[in-house]
């Protein structure tokens, strides 16, 4: 196990890994939301208040919990890099950001979509909405950081202090629905006791938010390896790799 | 439920399928943008290298 992690800190070995982990992620990832489209899509009845608009859920809410569980990766893994040097959390952290940034994008357009029809608007400056939507900026300021600073290893230690600053916009787009006002509706999952959803509803949910992980877990992978080919582009393997493709 | 019942949405057609149609988008793009950029990377080292022995 400790050999397993001290290779998986070596770039090398860690793109082999990754590598051969990529299509199995790939295959349980799709076989989870076909099963999770199906019974969200097909099995489950309509809302007994929001019709079959609520369907836009399935996608919505695993973004969105996607868009808070991906930044909170990013600043630990940049935390990691930054006490550690570990080259590799530095890869994780800054491979993570513009994943990061598409579900929160995700997140906010379907809510918009979604928002539209019941609300009877695209858009309202409510604590919900308007926290994730500095989200996005806090992934677009980290990217644009780490692409404006030359040397990588220095980029990666200033994206990691501001991630780590913007840790602090998560609790306040987890509670934005309890403190103030909002149009947003509660949570409906984590409460304590019952969640207050049907568990034709809940299962498809659940197995869509698992396969967003998945496949999170996979795009970040591929990342990551093409990020450390860019780090380690003057390194022997590498070019024996660019010399067989 | 019949597939035009499927189709159909229950009159939100529009908002639920475009939510899923833009979610597909952003899936395939986050799986398209790593294997263009690999891509490139590679083609830019192995023109670096051919340069580098042709040098040498």
């Amino acid at each position: 196990m400790l050999r397993f992690f001290h290779q998986l800190g070596s770039p090398k070995h860690f793109y082999r890994i990754a590598g051969r982990w990529i299509p199995w992620l790939a295959a349980a990832c799709a076989a989870l939301m076909l099963i999770g489209l199906y019974q969200g899509m097909v099995v489950a009845p309509p809302d007994y208040q929001q019709g079959d608009s609520y369907r836009i859920m399935f996608i919505h809410v695993p973004s969105a919990w996607m868009s808070l569980f991906i930044y909170i990766v990013m600043a630990v893994a940049g935390a990691i890099g930054l006490i550690w040097h570990m080259k590799l959390a530095e890869v994780i952290a800054i491979s993570s950001a513009p994943i990061g940034a598409s579900f929160t994008f995700l997140a906010l357009v379907t809510g918009s979509i979604w928002g539209k029809p019941m609300w009877g608007a695209w858009w309202v400056w409510d604590a919900r909405l308007t926290s994730e939507l500095i989200l996005l900026f806090l992934y677009l300021g980290v990217m644009a950081l780490y692409s404006a600073v030359e040397d990588k290893r220095t980029a990666a230690r200033a994206t990691a202090i501001l991630a780590i600053v913007g840790v602090v916009n998560i609790p306040i787009i987890h509670y934005s629905v309890e403190w103030w006002n909002t149009l947003h509706q509660g949570p409906t999952v984590t409460k304590f006791g019952a969640p207050s959803i049907d568990l034709r509803m809940l299962i498809p949910l659940l197995l869509m938010a698992v396969a967003f992980k998945l496949f999170y877990a996979m795009v970040v992978l591929m990342r990551a390896r093409v990020e450390v080919l860019q780090r380690e582009r003057n390194a022997q393997w590498v070019r024996e790799l660019v010399d067989i493709s | 439920m019949t597939l035009q019942q499927f189709f159909h949405m229950g009159g939100y057609a529009v908002y639920v399928w475009s939510s899923y149609a833009i979610a597909l988008v952003v899936l395939v793009a986050n799986v398209v943008a790593p294997i263009l950029q690999r891509r490139k990377l590679f083609v830019q080292l192995a023109r670096r290298q051919r340069r580098e022995r042709r040098e040498s």
